[in-house]
């Protein structure tokens, strides 16, 4: 916890880190600890290092240019073995995001595949983050660092899944951000994650055959560290039952970029 | 040798094939609650193609209250899915593309890891099949099973499955499909608009809303369940919890059978009430023998009047005075050492001796609402079957000595007015000379009556006779 504080007063103290922020749109997570929801009983927390991530999910309009500079991913190009028949189903057609009469440039893109999402980040320079970087971001709260300590997070977040989805998403960034100046990480999409189908694998093949796999029932909560946490029951719960060439409605992604090992 | 083998291998596996009937493909009939599908008269198994739509709809639980609900089908409960021992299931789940959530389904019914879950479990714009054999006869709940598992079922995934045994139970005049539950929101009963739900009253398990069939009054009024007197009525009734466990009771009926917790054995007669666990059903029969509103509740009392859990069933048909009376008498009862109740005179204000016929009329109005509206209604027309209307009546226009007389001495008793016949109880009224001949002369020339007017006189008169005309005969 102490940590945690250091950790993040450093990287509000740090001018060079805080320019860091504002730069290409992203913004730089502090390396620290990641409870993983599921984990193995000698596994306490892992280590995520610092990483940059993008400060708003990737928009239609975003998500045209790439369309545009890439004929692979129109519409009406994509291979199914990459996206279902549901790719950019909300788009007017390959290369008009909006449908008559609506206005959904600045909206979140949904209706993606892992691929395409891939695709996207890889043309920009960057990558999807991974589930633990991912988490470690969504657990950072509006008005202190850690989430879990903030009153109301967590029912902040389960709000969001007691609303149908509207027929046209609100623009990104309208929100408020959390404290790193990240937006939308609650209450907007789901978001692709590199490792989306990786919860329960830790990797030792042997100690994986003792973990209750099925996320249902009494299952679900076999091995679980939180069980209040019902926001990231639901991610874990929904980034199980996605395949790679899966384009759904409320799914859409942001980029990722390592801080140390970049090349 | 080996090749000899293999074709004698394949001619018993045609024998087989043949020998066998081949299974018929049927698509399962789905309802609604508190409708049940009609009971299957095969006496073969069959493959039963059962297709089911998930659906987040935003629909009313109360009055003014509205709630997201996860839905089987866009309804809660989820359709009620009847199949035969031995059949063969073919399920598909689909989940409409502008879910938000993964869905499954964990049919209770099912033999096999989740109960159908992890075959199931379906992102938004997808269809997942799978198939189950229904070895297991009886009543069983299936509810949505994706983690949290709790506020799937909270938010009214859940709904029965009657897998119907071989030997098919008896038959009855009318089925009905109930499905208790409980919704957790963050508001208090009856708080207007989309009410969110509470985790925290979830994980307390403290519901403000208990319903049967998803909504209040889902059951009740004009979507009361009907039957005739004479008709024998099944109710399969579930609880969806997701954490309360019911005291099913219906008020005014004792339940012949019960198959206990949903099993198919009518294992217990002459039951009042009957425990049915979250996830789990009972199977209530009944033969009606009176007509009138029957209650169904939680007796699990506060439930029912406070939080919703009230349902009701209508009975038509001709009264049996020898199982059920009505009421037989309402007789003022005075304790001991007591005495006629009066104000006190000194809170009376004073009143004139007399007054001219329109001078009535008004005080009879104000008269009339503050001592005969409560039954006779604001227009006079009454209440069918328990109060007389005073509107059009035949009875007033016959004879004002006796109109007066009822008013005086009360009447209790049967009487026909407009040719239906009433057999109830009204008080003698407090009231003054001049109160009842202002009250009458109202009442006479309103609602189409036939007009004219009261005096005190003829009140006092009436008073002073003995009053034995307007009540009922000792025997």
């Amino acid at each position: 916890m102490i940590q945690l504080f250091l950790i993040n007063l450093i990287a509000f103290a740090d001018p060079e880190i805080a320019s860091e922020n504002l730069s290409k749109g992203m913004v730089l997570v502090p390396a620290g600890q990641y409870l993983p929801l599921y984990r193995s009983t000698d596994q306490q927390a892992s280590w995520v290092p610092a990483f940059k991530l993008d400060r708003y999910p990737v928009t239609n309009a975003e998500f045209l240019e790439f369309v545009k500079a890439s004929g692979n991913w129109r519409k009406s190009a994509v291979p199914a073995l990459f996206a279902d028949e549901h790719y950019l189903s909300h788009w007017a057609n390959d290369l008009e995001p909006n449908p008559e009469g609506i206005d959904q440039l600045q909206s979140p893109v949904t209706h993606i595949s892992w691929f395409a999402a891939k695709a996207y980040c890889a043309s920009k320079g960057k990558r999807l983050p991974t589930v633990a970087e991912w988490e470690r971001a969504a657990q950072i709260g509006f008005s202190q660092f850690d989430g879990h300590n903030e009153a109301g997070f967590y029912d902040k977040l389960l709000a969001w899944y007691g609303k149908p989805t509207p027929q046209v998403l609100p623009a990104v960034g309208l929100s408020k951000s959390n404290v790193l100046g990240i937006y939308d990480m609650h209450g907007l999409v789901w978001e692709w994650t590199q490792d989306f189908q990786s919860a329960l694998v830790t990797g030792e093949s042997r100690g994986d055959s003792a973990i209750e796999r099925t996320l249902f029932c009494g299952g679900g909560a076999v091995g679980a560290s939180d069980f209040k946490n019902y926001a990231a029951f639901m991610r874990f719960a929904y980034r199980s039952s996605l395949q790679a060439n899966y384009a759904v409605a409320s799914l859409g992604c942001r980029c990722a970029e390592g801080v140390e090992d970049e090349n | 040798m080996f090749r000899k083998s293999m074709l004698s291998l394949g001619i018993m596996f045609t024998w087989f094939a043949l020998a066998q009937e081949p299974m018929s493909t049927e698509k399962a009939v789905l309802t609604h609650a508190p409708d049940v599908p009609p009971a299957i008269t095969r006496t073969q198994p069959a493959k039963v193609v059962v297709e089911v739509e998930t659906t987040e709809v935003i629909k009313r639980l109360a009055d003014g209250v509205d709630y997201t609900f996860w839905t089987f089908g866009g309804k809660v409960p989820g359709p009620f899915i009847r199949v035969r021992e031995g059949d063969l299931v073919e399920f598909h789940l689909s989940n409409h593309p502008n879910s938000k959530m993964p869905h499954n389904i964990d049919l209770h019914a099912v033999t096999g890891p989740g109960g159908g879950a992890a075959s199931s479990f379906t992102t938004p714009g997808h269809s997942s099949q799978f198939s189950f054999k229904a070895r297991n006869p009886g009543l069983y709940v299936y509810h949505c099973a994706t983690a949290p598992v709790g506020m799937h079922i909270a938010n009214g995934m859940y709904g029965l499955i009657l897998v119907q045994p071989e030997v098919p139970m008896p038959a009855v005049d009318r089925e009905y499909y109930v499905m208790q539950s409980e919704f957790y929101t963050e508001g208090a009963y009856g708080e207007e608009g989309l009410q969110p739900f509470s985790m925290k009253k979830a994980l307390t398990e403290i519901p403000d809303y208990v319903v049967f069939n998803g909504s209040v009054g889902a059951l009740a009024g004009d979507n009361a369940i009907t039957a005739n007197v004479g008709e024998t009525v099944r109710l399969y009734v579930g609880n969806g919890g997701p954490n309360l466990i019911s005291s099913f009771h219906l008020i005014g009926e004792i339940f012949d059978s019960v198959y206990t917790e949903g099993g198919v054995l009518a294992n217990q007669h002459q039951v009042q009430t009957t425990l049915v666990p979250a996830g789990g059903s009972a199977i209530a029969e009944f033969k009606l023998e009176v007509p009138g509103t029957f209650i169904l509740v939680d007796h699990s009392i506060f439930r029912a009047f406070n939080k919703g859990a009230i349902g009701m069933l209508k009975v038509s048909g001709p009264e049996d005075l020898t199982v059920y009376s009505g009421k037989q008498a309402d007789t003022v009862y005075l304790a001991e050492g007591g005495a006629i109740q009066t104000v006190p005179a000194a809170d009376k204000p004073e009143l004139p001796t007399t007054m001219t016929k329109s001078e009535k009329l008004a005080f009879g109005d104000r008269l009339y609402k503050a001592n005969c509206l409560a039954c006779h209604q604001s227009e006079g027309q009454g209440i069918p079957a328990a109060f007389p209307p005073l509107a059009k009546s035949d009875f007033i226009t016959v004879d004002d000595e006796r109109t007066i007389g009822v008013v005086v001495n009360g009447l209790q008793g049967e009487i026909t007015v407009n040719n239906h016949k009433f057999n109830s109880v009204m008080p003698a009224m407090q009231l003054t000379d001049l109160e009842i001949a202002s009250v009458l002369t109202f009442v006479k020339n309103s609602w189409g009556n036939t007009g004219g007017e009261i005096t005190s006189d003829q009140v006092a008169k009436v008073r002073a006779k003995p009053a034995a005309n307007t009540q009922p005969q000792e025997h």
